[in-house]
């Protein structure tokens, strides 16, 4: 699984990087246009609209979620004796 | 297994063009399905609770690979959206148990709905990331000692204090920049906010971070927005720009504090 961040990560930030990209295209979805990972989840984890209610579940505790990452993310690094954990 | 279906908030919409979701697939690969309420429509995507219930959700968010999956079908959903009106994408794993109680949940927060639709409408959402540039500004400050009176030794720590000093003052030079773009962008955009800066192992990018920005644009001004952004990149040479988007106006969301700006 750590195989498939960085992967992501690592393409997509570098076509990213200083790239304009144009304006959403009107209709369908054939033109979805792939995002960094990291930068959709300080989108979808830290924002976006909570109502309350009925509600299963939702993620009010978003320190909690990067807690997680960061600490499955140190532990992927470490097994693959990648480079330092980050702090 | 014969459990009913959950219901997995996408977005809101103002609607009632209930029909354009023909087509799209939201979380869990089935087809999303509008929930009308007093004016505004849900976009949910009912799924299974063995997988997106309460229990399921805690295990499977720690999940790296799971997560990946979800956040990519959550915002496809809120992508497409985006491009047919206005929209106000939920908070991802924002669960429902049946209709009514996410009517109920809608209805209670119509005004704020309609402020949010109105906020967002005919914009788009851009980011705007810095990075420190290494090494930028700091060579011409350290200069080699000069031979004056002491040792080897001292001639060292003379050195290493420059360097550390160029070092600083890059860093506090890259700063600056950093929160000039930031205030030179948000008083271009609508509306702007600041993600906390990525974690350089999540992100991949070995220089620090200084900016994360987010900023509401209107949906036509991307090219000026663009060019703003290289301008910026010109005037600040300590720092390194990148532009994302354009995002559903996921930053832009919360229905409980306008959206105001706060950079």
């Amino acid at each position: 699984m750590g195989d498939a961040w960085t992967r992501d990560d690592a393409s997509t930030s570098d076509a990213l990087t200083g790239e304009v990209v144009g304006a959403p295209v009107p209709d369908g979805a054939d033109d979805y246009r792939p995002v960094a990972l990291v930068d959709l989840l300080d989108r979808v984890l830290a924002r976006g609209v909570v109502v309350s209610g009925e509600l299963a579940l939702s993620i009010a505790d978003v320190d909690l979620v990067y807690v997680s990452l960061r600490a499955l993310l140190s532990s992927v690094r470490a097994a693959a004796g990648g480079p330092e954990a980050p702090r | 297994m014969s459990e009913e279906p959950v219901l997995w908030l996408h977005a809101v919409t103002p609607g009632p063009d209930a029909g354009r979701l023909a087509g799209i697939t939201g979380v869990g690969g089935g087809p999303v399905r509008p929930v009308a309420a007093d004016g505004l429509v849900a976009v949910v995507a009912p799924v299974a609770p063995t997988e997106y219930g309460e229990v399921a959700l805690r295990r499977n968010l720690e999940d790296l690979t799971w997560l990946e999956r979800v956040a990519r079908e959550h915002h496809r959903v809120a992508d497409v959206l985006a491009r047919l009106g206005p929209v106000v994408p939920a908070r991802l794993a924002t669960v429902y148990r049946d209709e009514g109680g996410l009517r109920e949940a809608l209805a209670q927060r119509r005004d704020d709905f309609r402020a949010a639709f109105d906020r967002v409408a005919g914009r788009v959402e851009w980011g705007v990331k810095a990075y420190a540039v290494p090494g930028a500004g700091a060579a011409a400050s350290a200069p080699a000692a000069s031979g004056g009176a002491g040792g080897a030794g001292t001639a060292y720590l003379l050195r290493r204090r420059a360097q550390l000093a160029a070092t600083e003052a890059a860093g506090r030079a890259a700063a600056r920049a950093a929160q000039a773009t930031h205030e030179a962008l948000a008083r271009h955009a609508r509306a702007a906010r600041r993600h906390a800066p990525q974690d350089r192992g999540l992100s991949g990018v070995p220089e620090q971070m200084l900016l994360n920005g987010a900023y509401l644009v209107d949906a036509d001004g991307g090219t000026d927005f663009a060019n703003l952004v290289e301008a910026l990149a010109g005037r600040y040479p300590a720092i390194r720009l990148e532009l994302t988007g354009p995002w559903p106006p996921y930053s832009f969301a919360d229905i409980d504090d306008g959206g105001r700006h706060d950079g």
